[in-house]
């Protein structure tokens, strides 16, 4: 993957200096983003740094101090915005069940329902460029959160990564799954193809996946995101895997929907109790955090779907 | 067998029965259905639509439906 085009004057600044491998970058460090798809993609563009990196950018710039710092100044802002959106949460116990209960009471927008019943060929290929953002490297942003638990919420969170990654094999793994519904479908597939299109909906989900993960004392909002994200899967994906039917469209995208409805009503259940459970029974005072990924996932899927569908005017 | 903190067989409040490991599980029509994951949830609500496993469906059944 190539660098994303510069979408103001932060990201341009910046995304320069990181092809020319500057030595410093004090300048970009007081330039102010232009508005929020300027700070998104340039905090995208970090992030990246610790995933897949970039062709025209130098390996070692992951772990620049002032790009470090630049980082921690757009991310410290991205985290404000979501606490300040979050709603105050009773929570009530049982745990898992409160947390289902606060999932299921969470009223969004839903693309699948919409894909399911009224969605164009054109609009569902819309989508799935969007999708490729995370799918490409799903469960990833999880993975770094491993080694920041302990014993029993650690062992959980692995019996669920190592389903998401194929069981050990390579075209097992999710995100393979859903390269070859890609390809059937005659859409790029390499990661970040669709980088430079995509609105900055799509940029703040995969932001605050990396936050959350990339942060160890966000680690309980991560888990907890990743408990919404699963818990808001299995009946979505049936209804995307209805609409790609309804369309006639690659058997193999409606297959990767299919595995979906399986495993994440596996996964919803292993996120809420063996998960998230383990990890507040051992870190108590982590519960708000878990409730505020839950929330910041549904919260950020709504606004896109919301986004998406707007732009439809459906 | 089972360890501590590691049950083979976790019966979740209103919703699946997960299952560790390798199992074969015989439908209702006597069809058998191998596990392909680490962990797989068999259906308890009776309303799933991929039989034996679990799809989510007991999340929309009235509280007293569940199982």
């Amino acid at each position: 993957m190539l660098i994303p085009k510069g979408r103001g004057s932060l990201s341009e600044a910046l995304f320069e200096g990181m092809r020319t491998n500057r030595s410093t970058f004090t300048d970009v460090l007081t330039t102010l983003a232009d508005d929020d798809a300027d700070l998104h993609i340039s905090l995208w563009a970090l992030y990246e740094m610790h995933y897949r990196g970039f062709e025209d950018v130098d390996d070692s710039l992951e772990w620049h101090p002032e790009l470090i710092e630049l980082r921690r100044s757009l991310e410290s802002t991205f985290e404000q915005e979501l606490r300040d959106r979050q709603p105050e949460v009773e929570i009530k116990e049982p745990f898992a069940e409160a947390l289902f209960d606060f999932i299921a009471g969470h009223d969004g927008a839903s693309l699948a329902a919409f894909v399911q019943r009224d969605a164009t060929t054109e609009q569902v290929l819309e989508i799935m460029q969007m999708r490729t953002i995370y799918h490409l490297k799903e469960a990833d942003p999880t993975a770094f959160v491993v080694p920041r638990l302990s014993a029993g919420p650690k062992a959980a969170l692995m019996e669920l990564q190592y389903d998401e990654y194929g069981g050990g094999s390579p075209v097992r793994l999710h995100s393979a799954l859903f390269v070859r519904g890609l390809e059937a479908m005659g859409l790029r597939t390499e990661y970040g193809a669709y980088i430079d299109d995509v609105p900055v909906e799509v940029l703040h989900d995969n932001n605050a996946m990396s936050l959350f993960a990339l942060n160890r004392r966000l680690r309980g909002a991560s888990l907890g995101h990743l408990a919404a994200f699963e818990a808001t899967s299995s009946l979505p994906s049936r209804r995307m895997a209805q609409g790609l039917e309804r369309l006639g469209l690659a058997p193999e995208m409606i297959d990767y929907y299919t595995e979906h409805v399986e495993a994440d009503a596996v996964h919803e259940q292993l996120a809420v109790r063996t998960i998230c459970g383990a990890l507040v029974a051992e870190e108590p005072w982590l519960v708000p955090d878990v409730f505020f990924g839950a929330f910041t996932c549904l919260d950020l899927e709504d606004r896109f779907a919301r986004r998406m569908l707007d732009e439809w005017a459906a | 067998m089972s360890e501590g903190g590691h049950p083979d067989v976790i019966l979740c409040p209103g919703g699946p029965m997960l299952l560790r490991g390798d199992h074969v599980v015989q439908d209702a029509d006597g069809v058998e259905h191998h596990t392909t994951r680490p962990v797989s949830a068999v259906c308890r609500c009776g309303k799933s639509s991929i039989q034996p496993w679990c799809d989510g469906t007991h999340k929309v059944l009235p509280p007293k439906l569940r199982p």
